[in-house]
């Protein structure tokens, strides 16, 4: 694996995250109050550090055998659930992750709820909502960084692919101040869950102690295998979609992009 | 609301937090995952180099979830009456 691709898979990877938690903050700021959202986002920031702090060197204590084979576990759990989605909104049979519709819900949901603060927070919803949203997106970036890094040995540029993707989203969903819908977040999806799953059964395979023929260079054939795979059934679910026989309640428009 | 109650219920909140962090929306899949892992590792113990074992799973659980979603829709589409 090479410094650009753990690069890039952590990346793309923690974008999506980001502006999951993102959505989530814009939504609880506006909606209810803009202090008691920041204080939420870095209070939520802060335990998240302290969380990373205590558990993260602990990984590195880890054989790397037993490592591999729990992290590739979890990453190919974590893929397959990606690319299922991606490749159900591909074909059509699951509306395309709409961040608009997301960020709607979210204020009707916090407009609705109680007004109330406490101590020095001024709108307790407000600070919940973005703390819930941020400690639980960035513990997902946090274990992408960790289990890149360290099976490749190279934390600070997987360390590096995160924050560049959070700063990114942040000052493009800053600068808008509206829901991100315009990122292509289906694709990334898509993008990410292939490499999740792909990594996920390299590192689990090795892990359960079997050897890949030609070592690391089957990287190259196992990520556009999986890519390969995930764009044969979203094909294959299109064309069952359009010949009729498979149509669904609430027909949706699939896309990848 | 009592100490205990409140106990129980911030300790189904962690334990849901978890399965839905770890397992997601189709537990045959971790499970079908954990199997396939358990496969390969005693079919390595026992001298097969069980490289090709995890990606056919992949693939079969992969078709089997979308599978079962499609099914599904099929199921909503057709109404309870199944017309």
């Amino acid at each position: 694996m090479t410094t650009f691709v753990l690069f890039l898979t952590v990346l793309l990877a923690c974008a999506v995250e980001a502006v999951e938690a993102l959505t989530i903050v814009l939504a609880a700021g506006t909606s209810r109050h803009w202090g008691s959202a920041w204080q939420g986002t870095v209070a939520a920031l802060l335990t998240l550090a302290a969380t990373v702090a205590v558990l993260g060197p602990a990984v590195g204590q880890i054989p790397l055998g037993a490592l591999r084979l729990l992290v590739g576990a979890l990453l190919l759990v974590f893929g397959l659930q990606w690319l299922r989605k991606a490749i159900m909104r591909g074909s059509g049979y699951k509306a395309l992750h709409d961040e608009t519709q997301a960020y709607a819900d979210e204020v009707a949901a916090a407009s609705g709820a109680a007004q109330g603060g406490r101590g020095r927070v001024k709108d307790w919803y407000a600070f919940t909502l973005s703390f819930k949203g941020v400690f639980l997106e960035g513990l997902e970036v946090a274990f992408i960084v960790v289990t890149f890094g360290d099976n490749q040995h190279d934390i600070p540029v997987a360390v590096l692919g995160a924050v560049v993707a959070v700063a990114i989203v942040a000052v493009a969903g800053f600068a808008v101040r509206a829901p991100l819908a315009r990122v292509p977040e289906n694709t990334m999806k898509f993008v990410v869950g292939t490499m999740l799953t792909a990594f996920g059964v390299f590192w689990a395979t090795e892990g359960a102690g079997a050897d890949w023929p030609g070592s690391d260079a089957a990287l190259l054939v196992v990520v556009p295998a999986v890519a390969l795979l995930a764009l044969g059934y979203t094909s294959v679910l299109r064309r069952a979609r359009a010949s009729g026989s498979l149509r669904t309640a609430h027909p949706t428009e699939g896309s990848l992009t | 609301m009592s100490v205990v109650e409140r106990a129980g219920s911030a300790l189904r909140s962690f334990g849901r937090f978890w399965y839905d962090f770890v397992v997601g929306d189709d537990w045959r899949v971790a499970l079908g995952v954990a199997v396939a892992l358990a496969a390969t590792w005693g079919l390595t113990r026992s001298g097969v180099n069980a490289w090709w074992l995890l990606p056919v799973a992949v693939a079969l659980l992969l078709a089997l979830s979308l599978f079962r979603v499609v099914r599904a829709a099929r199921a909503a589409a057709q109404g309870p009456g199944g017309a």
